[in-house]
């Protein structure tokens, strides 16, 4: 059974060479074919919303396990695993249709509780703090209210009313003498949880949806400076209107007190003055 | 070889000791992966949430956190450092399987077993060749793969089309087109690599190959003198390289198998009449001595218990 000891050979380490090439190989074409298809179910579809308190995108499929924790902990059954084919997320990754079941914004928010990888982040405790999208009011031609009407059910199941969506009165241009009840989502209050795209009375699609910020927000253009914000000068001390002070020797005709030099009154009559400045160059007599 | 070899494999041992006791560890084993997947099916099924969760990660009474240390391992290669409960999860998980055998995993709780066992016994009834082959390290090839994917994509790659876990979800929380990839292992079994995924490819078992390296629970060859070369151990083995060394081994070498491949299945000590096989762990050093050296001419029929 045993076979003779044999000195390693430059035929062995040509096995080996070999062995270890294959190895290599076979390894980097599995490996390319893997990483592709990890390229692909990565993209993650806008109507599917990740739990409360998931990471982003990227951090969150390094840590989720698929275990499925969370959505057992969902007294609501809003969160499912996706389903290979079915569903748009990564394969077995937590998420919900907010058409479907939204998130009911648990106080104690369990799913976040039942994660045992951090891939829904703990140090999210408060639910109003969630962000699991923002709602757009992405058809104004349809919506209820854009048209007039008085619907307002987006804003009245809103957990946040009043903050996350505000209705903003507008004249209706097309009656003439009645009002808009815009409704106007703010992006700093909006949990994302979809109970306006859930309740949306529309059949079929929702005229509100929750989309994922990275969809639903626009950059700031910070190059634009917000005068009415921001009330510092653009770059302090060097760009300043000189001052149309009145006084003699300037051209401020229309201030009051101002005076053309020709029409100077004698400092020495009653009721004349003399300046208490001197402007460079204009001197207060000829 | 004696016409013994031609008999159906394990038909000695039945004779010998009644079917029951030579499947004992078949059935066992099958026992094993039904309960591990109805523990989680009895909280879908019925409303009693007593397990939570799959193989990948779960939690039992709400108060036994687990977690696959694999899929763990590929988060840190993923740059992400878990909270502690999965970490306490995986450590419980990890000391569980590197005393038990980690390849026990294979055998008597993953999922795929019966696939790959069933494609086994599909192959052998179609009498296919035994097709390609790979090299005993293809699956820490495919591993050491696996962990750089992880690395390079920032996932925890194998998750994306590891079958043992779409199958094992699929049957908890819904399959999707996730039958897809059990079905393509099955025709590989079948078709292309005989015993080729669990026995070569998979860098799950590969994982716990290694987990299991120095594991206590272990199958010793105590009886090597009886055995009658019949073959039905090597037949049955799915890892048949790890039984010789042990079988065929010489009064000083131990009758223990020690290999990391041998998945503690203990079809060797079910199918063989000669009862040479039992468990045992790896400190047993009992005396076992080796069988008389044979020639070709003159094989074992002797020594033959049944003769």
């Amino acid at each position: 059974m045993s076979a003779p000891k044999r000195k390693p050979s430059s035929m062995d380490r040509r096995r080996f060479l070999q062995d270890a090439a294959r190895g290599a190989a076979g390894c980097a074409v599995a490996g390319m074919a893997l990483t592709q298809f990890i390229s692909d179910a990565r993209a993650l579809p806008a109507q599917a919303i990740r739990p409360p308190g998931a990471l982003d995108e990227d951090d969150f499929l390094a840590a989720c396990i698929r275990c499925g924790l969370c959505v057992r902990d969902c007294p609501y059954d809003t969160l499912k695993l996706a389903e290979l084919g079915y569903d748009g997320p990564a394969t077995g990754t937590p998420y919900f249709t907010a058409r479907d079941i939204p998130c009911e914004m648990c106080e104690d928010i369990p799913c976040v509780v039942a994660c045992p990888t951090g891939a829904l982040d703990k140090e999210l405790t408060n639910i109003d703090d969630a962000d699991m999208g923002l709602a757009v009011l992405i058809d104004e031609e349809k919506c209820l209210n854009a048209l007039g009407l008085r619907c307002d059910v987006c804003y009245r199941v809103c957990p946040v009313i009043d903050e996350a969506i505000t209705l903003e009165r507008r004249h209706n241009e097309r009656s003439g003498h009645h009002a808009i009840f815009m409704p106007i989502v703010h992006s700093d209050k909006c949990t994302g949880c979809g109970k306006c795209e859930k309740s949306c009375v529309l059949p079929g699609e929702s005229a509100i949806k929750v989309l994922p910020r990275r969809i639903a927000m626009a950059e700031a253009a910070d190059h634009y400076k917000l005068g009415w914000e921001d009330k510092n000068p653009l770059v302090d001390e060097l760009i300043d209107l000189p001052d149309r002070l009145p006084g003699p020797g300037t051209d401020n005709l229309v201030a009051p007190g101002g005076y053309t030099t020709d029409a100077l009154p004698d400092p020495s009559m009653e009721g004349g003055f003399t300046s208490s400045f001197s402007l460079p160059g204009t001197g207060g007599s000829n | 070889m004696s016409a013994k070899t031609k008999l159906p494999v394990g038909q000695e041992a039945i004779d010998e000791f009644g079917w029951l006791r030579a499947h004992r560890f078949l059935l066992l084993r099958r026992a094993s992966q039904v309960f591990f997947l109805t523990l989680f099916l009895i909280g879908p099924w019925f409303g009693i949430w007593w397990f939570k969760g799959n193989l990948s990660g779960s939690m039992t009474f709400n108060v036994l956190p687990l977690t696959d240390p694999f899929i763990t391992l590929q988060g840190f290669f993923a740059l992400h450092w878990p909270e502690t409960t999965a970490l306490i999860g995986a450590l419980i998980v990890g000391v569980a399987y590197a005393l038990i055998g980690g390849r026990v995993y294979c055998s008597w709780v993953c999922p795929i077993n019966p696939v790959t066992d069933g494609a086994h016994w599909l192959h052998e009834k179609l009498g296919m060749s035994k097709g390609w082959q790979p090299k005993k390290n293809t699956r820490y090839w495919v591993l050491g793969m696996v962990l750089a994917v992880s690395a390079i994509t920032g996932t925890v790659a194998w998750e994306f089309v590891n079958p043992i876990s779409m199958l094992h979800r699929g049957l908890i929380f819904g399959m999707g087109f996730a039958w897809a990839f059990v079905i393509a292992v099955f025709l590989f079994d079948v078709f292309v690599s005989r015993r080729g995924w669990c026995g070569h490819l998979c860098p799950v078992g590969a994982f716990y190959g290694l987990l299991g390296t120095k594991s206590v629970l272990r199958i010793s060859a105590e009886k090597r003198a009886d055995c009658d070369d019949c073959m039905d151990c090597f037949a049955v083995c799915p890892e048949m390289q790890v039984i010789t060394p042990a079988l065929r081994g010489k009064d000083e070498d131990t009758p223990l198998i020690l290999s990391s491949d041998c998945t503690n299945c203990g079809r060797c000590i079910d199918v063989c009449a000669m009862d040479v096989f039992k468990f045992t762990t790896r400190f047993d050093d009992t005396p076992a001595p080796a069988r008389e050296q044979r020639t070709r001419t003159q094989p074992a029929s002797g020594a033959s218990k049944a003769a």
